[in-house]
């Protein structure tokens, strides 16, 4: 869709994917030309490519504090490390049937989980409370022989609350339990230092830290017991046949490295950026309200529930105005409901349809973040007009009541 | 982001008739729990001449939830109540020139609203009658709660006998693991298990009229050339067209040109076209586009 203005577009959608970094596109660019070998053939074409995945793959290592860069399985994005991860841990420890996993995970770990269930698997999902928050005790009640693995993710993309993954990883080790981690939206966020933890595999994905897209890896400790998802060639050490994305597997090092060279300014610029956004819009926005953990969330992310409106609509008039952000409304799903983490975290039908989410990363500005706190309160004012929910200066009297719909 | 029409952007841009009508005389509230889109219709009815002076709409929803609400209030205003009951989803959908399938339910809120603020109008109770699932059919548009009762009714038990009688999956192929969990479940209510090896039921269509006089090949082929010959003019009006390629058996092969080919609301097309070529026959017939022709002679069945 075009926009009406000749502003350029803000772009506030980074949890969904990000732009390429520049310095990136130009290290991968040879590796479609020049540098075209086969990193498995004897000869000089394949040789330096060969050379290029190795450093990549210390490029990851680095940033994920992994001990060794064998840990580094290249795949080709976030779900098909997630899905290796979980069907690794079934394989090869066919005797435990049950899985752990939490109601807010990403659908590349719950569609998965809820296919196995059908498949006889017993899979506990995890509740967490009105901020997106586990319950310790539940999990450990949950833990026993029975496990084949546990897989919880470092930071949720839609609010951006983080788990308490390094400690759920301890409790896991302590039972004899693989502790997976989907680290996709941590990962180049909040620093990582896998060999001082007890995580045993963790999935990335590229696109989320201005890499290109199709290329993401999933970390295995060494010793993990461990069955391939794809099998065939010796590529990765036999963990992941197919060849090498040399290209993307590249861009990724280059990537990370960058991240590595970035993350403080992650916690301090990116961070006021967020909060002075996310101030902002709350200030001048009555009937809002952040969903999450404000507390313990990536610095990048804020969630906020407008009540009373719903998410599509507020996309488009935002669209309109050249910025990018999401919302966890049915509509924009394809399905035709809300978000599963606003409505595990009890949030009201009438607020989770209007939750947006505004996602930065060290490319915004804080030019941007002023325009987008001039741009929201319009929007919400006109829909809320619209809204059979709202009366004249705010929610009608008790909204419930007022208006109560026949329902199909 | 979804694939919006102009017409459906403009009427959400700029919608009409939007809040509500200053001493109205009846009021119809809708929702649908499940994707938490809610409308609230009002109206200003002569109490002479039941004509729709003016209507009024206030939603909750998507884009397309109050395009079609607005679209809805343009359409009906003028008309008396009984015309207005008779406007259909589709006409909705028509007027903003085609919603993408999984928003077919906005246009569904808007009659929904219409009929009960209608039956509020005139002192009667409404009950929703309209019971919807998950959307399991991109192509047809068709939800779990339909498939799952087409099957109870008519004792369904493959995915060939779904698409024959809902149209699910009759396009890309793409949802038959999802209608295959749908007769899953069914046929476990009834203590059965579904077999993907089972034979179809072979009956009619459900809908089809009593059975058809026989027909010579010739007859058939006029009688659906003259079908498409009444479909054209509409489709020229979008710069469109269609063309008939081939007749095998149930299968019609056609040809979707101009605008309409690869055009989103093709498969919509298609099967309203399929529809007047049902009627027309008193048979049912399957409408393909030319590239779901096979390519080499295959033994069918
Ligand atoms: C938490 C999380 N897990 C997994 C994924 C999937 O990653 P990919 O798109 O690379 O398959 C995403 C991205 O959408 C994500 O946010
Ligand atoms: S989605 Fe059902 S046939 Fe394409």
């Amino acid at each position: 869709m075009t926009t009406d203005t000749d502003i350029q577009g803000i772009y506030f959608d980074n949890n969904a994917t990000t732009m390429v970094d520049p310095e990136v596109v130009e290290a991968m660019l040879p590796f479609f030309t020049e540098q075209f070998g086969n990193p498995s053939s004897m000869h000089l074409f394949g040789n330096k490519v060969g050379f290029a995945i190795k450093k990549a793959r210390g490029q990851i290592q680095e940033l994920l504090g992994a001990e060794l860069d064998s840990e580094i399985v290249f795949t080709s994005c976030g779900t098909e490390s997630d899905s290796t991860a979980i069907l690794s841990a079934l394989k090869a420890q066919p005797d435990r049937k049950e899985i752990i996993t939490t109601v807010v995970e990403h659908p590349a770990v719950l569609a998965l989980c809820e296919h196995l269930e059908k498949d006889g698997y017993k899979v506990h999902y995890l509740k967490v409370d009105g901020k997106g928050r586990l319950d310790l005790d539940a999990y450990r009640e949950a833990l026993s022989d029975q496990v084949a693995i546990v897989s919880v993710m470092w930071a949720n993309n839609e609010t951006g609350t983080l788990f308490p993954v390094l400690e759920m990883a301890e409790m896991a080790k302590a039972a004899g339990v693989l502790f997976h981690t989907d680290a996709v939206q941590a990962v180049g966020k909040v620093p990582i230092d896998l060999k001082n933890s007890a995580i045993d595999m963790l999935s990335l994905s590229g696109h989320k830290l201005h890499a290109p897209k199709g290329i993401g890896v999933l970390y295995v400790r060494r010793n993990t017991r461990f069955r391939p998802l794809l099998r065939g060639g010796h590529q990765e050490r036999g963990r992941r046949a197919g060849t090498e994305n040399t290209a993307s597997i590249v861009a990724l090092g280059k990537a990370c490295e960058m991240a590595l060279e970035h993350m403080s300014q992650e916690q301090t610029t990116v961070r006021a950026l967020r909060d002075r956004l996310e101030q902002g819009i709350l200030e001048a926005v009555p009937y809002s309200f952040v969903t999450g953990d404000p507390d313990n969330r990536l610095p990048n992310t804020a969630n906020i529930a407008f009540e009373y409106i719903e998410g599509e609509a507020i996309l488009l008039l935002l669209n309109k105005l050249g910025i990018a952000a999401s919302s966890g409304s049915a509509c924009t799903s394809g399905s035709l409901e809300p978000s599963h983490v606003m409505r595990a975290m009890g949030i009201p039908y009438t607020a989770a349809h209007g939750t947006t989410r505004f996602s930065l990363s060290r490319y915004n500005t804080m030019d941007e973040v002023e325009r987008v706190i001039q741009a929201v309160p319009p929007i919400v004012a006109q829909l809320r007009k619209l809204s059979p929910y709202w009366g004249a200066n705010g929610p009608v009297e008790e909204p419930g009541k007022a208006f109560a719909p026949a329902y199909a | 982001m979804w694939e919006y029409s102009e017409k459906v952007q403009e009427h959400f841009f700029s919608p009409r008739n939007a809040g509500a009508v200053e001493d109205a005389n009846a009021t119809g509230d809708v929702g649908s729990l499940a994707c938490g889109d809610a409308l609230r219709l009002t109206l200003k009815v002569n109490p002479e001449t039941d004509v729709i002076l003016d209507a009024g709409f206030q939603t909750f929803g998507c884009g397309s939830a109050i395009a079609s609400s607005s679209a809805l209030t343009e359409i009906i205003k003028g008309k008396t109540l009984d015309e207005a009951l008779k406007v259909t989803n589709q006409e909705i959908a028509d007027y903003l020139d085609g919603l993408p399938p999984e928003k077919m339910h906005c246009s569904v809120m808007g009659r929904e609203a219409l009929q009960a603020a209608i039956a509020n109008y005139r002192g009667e109770e409404w009950k929703d009658d309209h019971e919807e699932g998950a959307l399991v059919c991109k192509c047809f548009a068709v939800d779990s709660t339909l498939i799952e009762n087409t099957i109870r009714d008519n004792g369904l038990t493959t995915v060939e006998d779904v698409v024959n009688f809902t149209k699910a999956g009759g396009g890309c192929s793409a949802c038959h693991e999802g209608i295959e969990e749908v007769l899953t479940k069914v046929l476990a209510e009834e203590g059965k298990s579904f077999n993907p090896a089972a034979r179809s039921v072979a009956v009619a269509m459900p809908a089809a009229p009593a059975a058809p006089a026989k027909m010579t090949n010739i007859q058939r082929i006029r009688r659906i050339e003259t079908v498409l010959e009444s479909i054209r003019p509409t489709l020229q009006r979008d710069h469109g067209d269609v063309e008939l390629v081939d007749i095998d058996g149930k299968n019609v092969y056609v040809n979707m040109k101009g605008a309409c080919s690869g055009c989103q609301m093709a498969a919509v097309t298609l099967e309203g076209i399929q529809e007047r070529i049902i009627d027309e026959l008193g048979e049912f017939v399957r409408v393909l586009p030319a590239q779901a022709m096979p390519k080499a002679e295959r033994a069918y069945g």
